[in-house]
């Protein structure tokens, strides 16, 4: 029995080793399932973090009292009405300039509306509560509010609304929007991409179809997956030495009259995010290549094409679909990447619409960022309400990247 | 006959010509496409360039001098202190609890996809963990920040500062996981079926065969996994830049704030930098030692990879 115990086990006790050994398996099945369910929960309590912030009970002061301007409340105005008080207390001066950057007539009674209480009754806000806190604490919240702040009004708000997407910025946190943001991350990636795609495109059928394996060719594919390793912050130190700094006549205008800028200009972000997502687009490129069925190629050169006739007529349109799954991939990375824009110095208060490719410029992710670092919660708020678009924009594209791929697949 | 004469007549004809001509669009269109993929190796040039001039200058500078840059502890150009410790400590602090959260859940999660999961579990996980991967990392930063740095006062009380490294470590961590699953999951689904059969037919339980048999055959791939992860935790810039704080700090306490070599970067490149300075040269210095690091982890995850291919394919 004794020796039987150290080669294999019998009866009673093969029966316990299988016992612990069946239930280190379904243990091990649990443990390594919660690693996921830890991955998932954590995509939640994201999510849930920035819908808490972006919502909730708001409690503020009118630093002068709405009576002052009109007798009627004031969700009653009418667009008229508004206008005329706006015109009466308003500087002649402020007025104008309002006028002169856009007709006030020709705004809508919202954005009118946010004015009055922009300029002429102003909003102190005094604290903010969490959508969870609102939803579950609102008794408390309203007796804490009565006592605290007596003056104060108490409003649900919603912190995204159509007018937050539509107003430039603001130095206070009521009044703020991405409209210039928004502007300026479509600006820049539309230069990146006017960039990196052709650039990165050619690389790839460079490197698919004409080039032979020398040492340089293996120099180059290695290098271009060591690029796409490359820390997006070194990509801005090297947009700040080159496009900023050394080009500066090129990127800030200058050379084309355009005066009163220097190389911080959205042409310098838009082509260093460019050069950072060039490793992307032309990986993706050659993978998009490299499924299209060599029977094509064949078949080109069977007639009598010739190399770039084969690559133009028949390769090309047969890797489109890819090439261009690849790029939208590289556009959401572009509009997500924040930390070579703060090098190459991306202006985080910009109240214009951006111009041209030689303007000053701001981002989504560089305002989430200002006004995530910022210490009062109502720019918190605010910083999620702008998060909430960002995702909904990076959902968006890859769900049509998602889709491109999947017609491609059918396809073969 | 005839037909041949009347060929033969024809002042038109010439016998074809197979002989391979130049032609120039061709070789203009190849050239062009050559260049486009040569610029990638001009841009590495000009990344080693530029960073390597720059920080000529603030190496080259009479007060850096290599006993201050490796022999003290504070850092603050402006004022002559050069010593590169307290950027060094808290990126690797941060980058090494990145590492301790994203390792054993990545492995795990990367486990039961490839040995667990049903194709069907498969398909409804993994778009979950791509999301994860797809997030800004400015939104992990404000995540980081306004959720976990709470969460963690909750649980260790008044010792956790408001910007503190284990905040950042542990979201750059959740960040970096599903880079982690889906390279090791790589590494597991390449170790040849065979392998798996046989340890079954020994008797072998799920998860000895996983653990003791599948795991060490993919442990190359899984390193690989795990150096890409270090890479990237140590080049990771907004989660840091916004929660684990503003200013050197020589510790490795992950309770404190401290900065980490992009945080710091981040910071002083964002105000108003003069070309020329002390601090707009030491920060290029600073960004040539990310790349360089972050350059040789490449090269050896690139190296193992290669390897690990060829030893099952």
């Amino acid at each position: 029995m004794n020796s039987n115990h150290n080669h294999y086990p019998e009866g009673e006790s093969l029966r316990r080793a299988l016992a612990t050994r069946y239930r280190n398996a379904s243990i091990g099945r649990v443990l390594f399932f919660s690693a996921l369910v830890i991955a998932i929960l954590s995509l939640v309590a994201l999510l849930y973090n920035v819908i808490d912030g972006a919502f909730g009970y708001v409690a503020f002061e009118y630093k002068n009292d709405p009576t002052e301007f009109t007798s009627k409340p004031l969700d009653d105005l009418t667009k008229e009405e508004l206008l005329a008080i706006l015109k009466a207390n308003l500087s002649s001066g402020a007025y104008t300039k309002l006028d002169n950057e856009k007709p006030m007539e020709k705004r809508s009674r919202s954005v009118l509306y946010t004015l009055l209480l922009e300029r002429l009754i102003q909003i102190d806000t005094k604290q903010t509560w969490s959508l969870t806190d609102s939803i579950f604490r609102s008794g408390e919240i309203k007796a804490e509010v009565a006592q605290k702040y007596p003056e104060a009004k108490l409003e649900f708000r919603s912190w995204l609304t159509p007018v937050f997407l539509t107003t430039p910025m603001s130095s206070k946190a009521e009044f703020a929007g991405v409209r210039t943001a928004i502007f300026g991350s479509l600006w820049m990636v539309g230069i990146a991409i006017l960039f990196a795609l052709p650039i990165g495109t050619g690389a790839a059928i460079y490197l698919q179809e004409y080039a032979n394996k020398n040492f340089l060719n293996r120099v180059i594919q290695t290098n271009i997956n060591n690029l796409a390793g490359v820390p997006s912050i070194v990509y801005g130190m090297l947009g700040l030495a080159i496009f900023v700094r050394t080009l500066e006549p090129l990127t800030s205008g200058s050379i084309f009259g355009v005066t009163d800028a220097n190389g911080r200009t959205i042409l310098s972000a838009g082509l260093t995010m460019g050069i950072l997502v060039l490793p992307l687009i032309i990986i993706n490129a050659q993978e998009a290549i490299k499924a299209v069925p060599d029977s094509l190629r064949q078949a080109a050169f069977g007639v009598g094409a010739t190399r770039w006739q084969a690559v133009w007529h028949h390769v090309l349109p047969n890797a489109l679909p890819g090439i261009l799954t690849g790029s939208i991939l590289a556009v959401s990375r572009a509009i997500g990447e924040t930390a070579p824009l703060i090098v190459v110095g991306a202006s985080t208060f910009i109240s214009l619409d951006p111009d041209g490719p030689f303007s000053k410029f701001t981002a989504l992710p560089i305002q989430i960022y200002q006004w995530t670092t910022r210490a009062q919660p109502e720019f918190h708020s605010i910083a999620a309400s702008a998060i909430i678009v960002l995702l909904v924009l990076l959902l968006t594209l890859n769900a049509t990247a998602v889709l491109l791929r999947n017609r491609v697949q059918r396809r073969y | 006959m005839k037909q041949e004469n009347t060929i033969m007549e024809n002042q038109n004809f010439r016998p074809l010509d197979l002989k391979k001509k130049m032609r120039l669009g061709e070789s203009v269109i190849q050239t062009l496409l050559f260049l486009a993929g040569f610029l990638s190796i001009f841009i590495t040039v000009a990344i080693v360039y530029v960073l390597g001039k720059e920080a000529w200058l603030f190496f080259g500078n009479p007060d850096v001098t290599f006993a201050k840059f490796l022999g003290t502890t504070e850092w603050s150009p402006g004022i002559g202190k050069f010593g590169i410790w307290p950027l060094v400590t808290s990126t690797l602090t941060t980058s090494f609890i990145a590492m301790l959260v994203s390792l054993p859940f990545g492995l795990a999660a990367a486990l039961y996809l490839s040995e667990y999961a049903s194709p069907k579990a498969r398909s409804a996980l993994k778009p979950i963990l791509e999301i994860l991967a797809g997030i800004p990392t400015v939104v992990y930063g404000y995540f980081a920040l306004l959720f976990m740095t709470p969460l963690l006062q909750f649980i260790f009380g008044e010792g956790v500062q408001v910007y503190n490294m284990l905040s950042a470590g542990i979201v750059m961590g959740i960040m970096i996981l599903p880079l982690i699953s889906s390279m090791s999951e790589d590494a597991l689904s390449s170790v040849p079926r065979a392998l798996r059969e046989g340890s079954y037919a020994m008797g072998a339980t799920k998860i000895e065969t996983s653990l003791q048999v599948v795991l060490p055959a993919a442990l190359s791939g899984i390193g690989a996994a795990l150096i890409i992860g270090i890479s990237r935790a140590v080049g990771e810039t907004m989660i840091v830049a916004v929660a684990a704080g503003a200013g050197p700090n020589f510790t490795f306490n992950p309770f404190l704030a401290a900065e980490t070599m992009t945080g710091h970067i981040a910071r002083i490149s964002g105000g108003d930098l003069s070309y020329n300075s002390i601090d707009y040269t030491s920060l290029f210095a600073i960004a040539l030692m990310l790349f360089l690091v972050t350059l040789v982890l490449n090269l050896i995850s690139q190296g193992i990879i290669n390897r690990f291919r060829q030893r099952y394919e």
